[in-house]
């Protein structure tokens, strides 16, 4: 690997790092004001231009408190489950192609962290692992409300995993008569989802896969914890739920992580769903330039549009209890992503090679 | 467990019942024992553990099959966000289901009863208006007629009138907060701040008619301490004109939000025998399908002459109860409105200095006026010895004040009774084998100010 290369492999990371950085620090922001506008609220407004800056202001705070450790925590898994909930969040957002590949000095940069044939997997992975971190900040919290949290965010991790892994499996092999054989790679993906049919509609997985859709965002809210499924960390039952005993930076890295979590699952949405950055770039008639960072714009405008369904929800429904939540994860979601699957696979099996009786 | 007390309380007699539950066998009930909520020094390890909120301590046995090792004891407050203040509740869980639970108070106790034997009559109201801060009108109101009534004088017609008015209005604040409140418990972020946004609106005209937003001291024996200001008839018709509308945003927000329904449906139910036996009253009782509303059974200061129907629930769960609250609001507002319509003309207050001041430009010119209010503010007025109890309906219920007099200027003895200190009581049955998350919404739904059943 020649030096450039190994440049631009850094490149890439940093560029996943520092977009997802800034993403949450918007997100954060973005949350507070929509909600405050949904609620008839002002929302932040005194760091920076309409309080931009609260959240690093917020950060800033959280960075210089002091953390305390109860005594009765177990002290290792304690100190590693903030570590645990950060990492596999950063590492999601990997997966995700965020713009088209463009050539610098004859070198073709891919706008994605890393281009795995087994993206999807590697997402699953790490989405899992993100569900060990609560659990074991719960559990080594020694304290009563965090681990009702921790228990209810493995019943809850468990469920709707299954789910968002059966509405993705539904778009893989959607996806694979689209082109040339099965792919789980998200860049794949996307650029099998690039083109339009009848010459306006977005080649989009969206539209044969709408019920994969639903149930997929169903889970992935699911999955981040966050309202109406926040029961994991129910403040009006469970205090701060798995975060009670955390303080300082250790609680910011939750913070961090939830916020992260959310970007990247909406990013994967998008890319799953929405055709990624595949958009039209005008390359005719605006500047090269232009038309080389139209497909990220895209891309974080998809992006963003699922976000605010999750600010959404926020102020518009209450809290789902937990065996409320448990009926509809196993009772609602998974049975409907079976049947759609099975439903799907049979039509497209149809399609691709004919009725087996003609 | 030398001590012989502690035998009896600590589970001695597993086949009494602290608690009843609708259609069970007739319990016999034993004496209560305040002491129960201290922590003492000789007391032995098993209290002392109880106390500290180790074990559920508690004479009843739900379940004797289960294992002491599924069943986690957790204390929910008095450092609770969802504990309306200061209340305690033991709860013991199995699993997320709790199996038993034991509200505790006395966090704000705050000796205001006693306080109020150190104060005379005048004084009495700037006390009481502090118990139940939500509706602090009703409060006023009730230690007023209580007074009134022992010194037997009837307040004019425009005074009595303003009391409507005013007490309607602080029920309109108090259900909203109410509402806010359950929104919030229940996760509903937005109807937390609907609520206090509409609340905003009336607190704004208490503002205007009495000086403060809380804790007014404006309804006061013999009258109301000023007359309605000028304009006071827009300030009611706006909030009149507005409330419909704001109402109606929230049947849209949860009135058949399915998430709200499977939340509230069918969740902590108190049947219509167990709240008759428990004392409960208020917007829980007629939720629970009772009609008893103390302004149509006793009613006091000329409400009877204002139409006005008693919402009525039928299953006794917490949706009852938000929607008791909710068509309450209606009902109040209709009494505001023919409020309004007919005020009476007339003095805001007793014409009798014996008992509310002369006007302030009388004292300069009349010693007889100078005397009375220096006599008024130094020593109080007198009262007849004897001893009575009135009631109202606050927003949480039957609101009584009973007070003894011994003749002199200050109470012998003044207790409230307070509907929040009594709808608690109904906790245990309405959330056993319910789930924790039920928890914050069945106390929502009750609606208890800490400050009121404290006092």
């Amino acid at each position: 690997m020649s030096l450039a290369e190994f440049g631009i492999v850094f490149l890439r990371a940093l560029m996943v790092f520092g977009l997802l950085l800034v993403a949450t620090i918007v997100n954060i922001w973005a949350e507070r004001k929509i909600l405050a506008d949904m609620q008839a609220r002002i929302g932040p407004n005194r760091a920076g231009p309409f309080g931009i800056l609260q959240t690093v202001a917020d950060g800033l705070k959280l960075f210089f408190k002091e953390s305390i450790t109860p005594r009765k925590v177990e002290l290792g898994m304690y100190m590693l489950a903030p570590f645990l909930a950060v990492i596999p969040a950063f590492l999601i957002f990997m997966m995700v192609p965020f713009g088209r590949p463009f050539t610098i000095g004859g070198n073709e940069v891919a706008l994605v962290g890393a281009d795995l044939n087994i993206g999807l997997l590697f997402v699953l992975a790490m989405s899992s692992m993100a569900v060990y971190a609560v659990v074991l900040a719960g559990w080594s919290s020694g304290s009563k409300y965090p681990l009702l949290g921790g228990v209810r965010a493995t019943a809850q991790a468990i469920s709707y995993e299954a789910a968002m892994g059966l509405a993705m499996v539904a778009v893989v092999v959607y996806s694979a008569t689209q082109g040339d054989g099965g792919t789980l790679s998200l860049v794949e993906i996307v650029e099998r989802q690039n083109g339009t049919w009848a010459g306006f509609i977005p080649r989009w997985n969206l539209f044969p896969q709408v019920a994969a859709f639903v149930i997929f965002l169903l889970a992935i809210i699911a999955e981040t914890n966050r309202a109406p499924f926040d029961l994991v960390e129910a403040e009006q039952e469970l205090v701060g739920g798995f975060h009670t005993e955390y303080s300082g930076m250790r609680f910011a890295m939750f913070f961090l992580a939830e916020y992260i979590n959310i970007f990247s699952m909406s990013a994967i949405a998008a890319t799953l769903f929405l055709g990624g950055w595949s958009g039209p770039t005008f390359e005719d008639s605006v500047p090269a330039f232009i038309s080389a960072i139209l497909p990220t714009v895209w891309f974080l405008l998809k992006t963003y549009a699922i976000v605010f369904i999750f600010f959404w929800l926020r102020a518009t429904l209450p809290r789902l209890r937990y065996d409320q939540l448990m009926t509809l994860g196993w009772k609602g979601l998974i049975p409907a992503a079976v049947v759609w699957l099975i439903v799907s696979t049979i039509s497209m099996g149809f399609r691709q090679f004919g009725a087996p009786w003609g | 467990m030398s001590d012989e007390n502690t035998q009896d309380q600590a589970g001695g007699e597993t086949d009494t019942f602290d608690l009843w539950v609708a259609g069970t066998e007739e319990p016999q009930f034993q004496p209560t024992d305040e002491g129960r909520q201290e922590i003492s020094e000789h007391e032995s390890e098993d209290r002392l553990a109880a106390q500290f909120g180790r074990v559920v301590e508690d004479d009843y046995v739900f379940d004797e099959d289960a294992d002491d090792d599924e069943r986690m004891i957790v204390n929910m407050g008095p450092q609770h966000p969802s504990t309306h203040g200061v209340l305690r509740l033991q709860i013991e869980l199995e699993g997320e289901i709790i199996r038993r639970t034991r509200p505790i108070i006395g966090y704000l106790h705050t000796g205001m009863e006693k306080t109020a034997e150190q104060l005379n009559y005048a004084q009495g109201p700037t006390n009481v208006t502090r118990m139940d801060y939500l509706s602090p009108l009703h409060e006023e109101l009730a230690y007023s007629l209580a007074v009134e009534r022992l010194l037997g004088v009837e307040v004019p017609p425009r005074a009595a009138a303003i009391r409507i008015l005013m007490t309607e209005l602080n029920r309109i604040s108090s259900h909203l907060v109410a509402l806010a409140t359950n929104g919030l418990d229940i996760g509903a972020l937005s109807m937390m701040i609907y609520g206090f946004r509409e609340r905003e609106a009336i607190l704004a005209f208490f503002e205007k008619a009495t000086g403060l937003r809380m804790n007014h001291n404006y309804i006061r024996p013999g009258g109301v301490a000023a007359d309605l200001p000028p304009g006071w008839k827009d300030d009611v018709a706006a909030i009149l004109k507005e409330m419909p509308v704001r109402l109606q945003e929230y049947d849209d927000l949860l009135k058949e939000n399915p998430v709200w329904l499977s939340r509230t449906r069918d969740v902590g139910i108190i049947q219509a025998e167990e709240a008759i036996a428990y004392s409960i009253t208020g917007p829980p009782l007629r939720a629970s399908g009772v009609d008893w509303d103390i302004r149509k059974v006793f009613p006091y200061s000329g409400i009877d002459q204002y139409e006005f129907d008693v919402p009525l629930g039928e299953r006794g769960d917490v949706y009852d109860r938000y929607r008791v609250k909710v068509e309450e609001i209606e009902e109040s507002l209709k009494i505001v409105e023919q409020v309004m319509d007919s005020m009476p003309k007339g003095n805001y207050r007793i014409d009798d200095r014996k008992i509310t001041p002369p006007p302030r430009a009388r004292i300069d010119e009349s010693m007889e006026a100078l005397i009375h209010h220096f006599k008024l503010f130094t020593e109080g007025f007198k009262v007849p010895a004897g001893e009575t109890y009135v009631a109202v309906e606050s927003p949480r219920g039957e609101l009584g004040c009973y007070l003894v007099a011994d003749g002199g200027p200050m109470p012998w003895r003044m207790h409230t009774r307070a509907p929040s200190f009594y709808n608690l009581q109904g906790l245990p049955i309405a959330m056993a084998d319910s789930l924790v998350a039920d928890t914050v919404a069945t106390i929502a739904s009750m609606d208890p100010v800490m400050g009121d059943v404290d006092r």
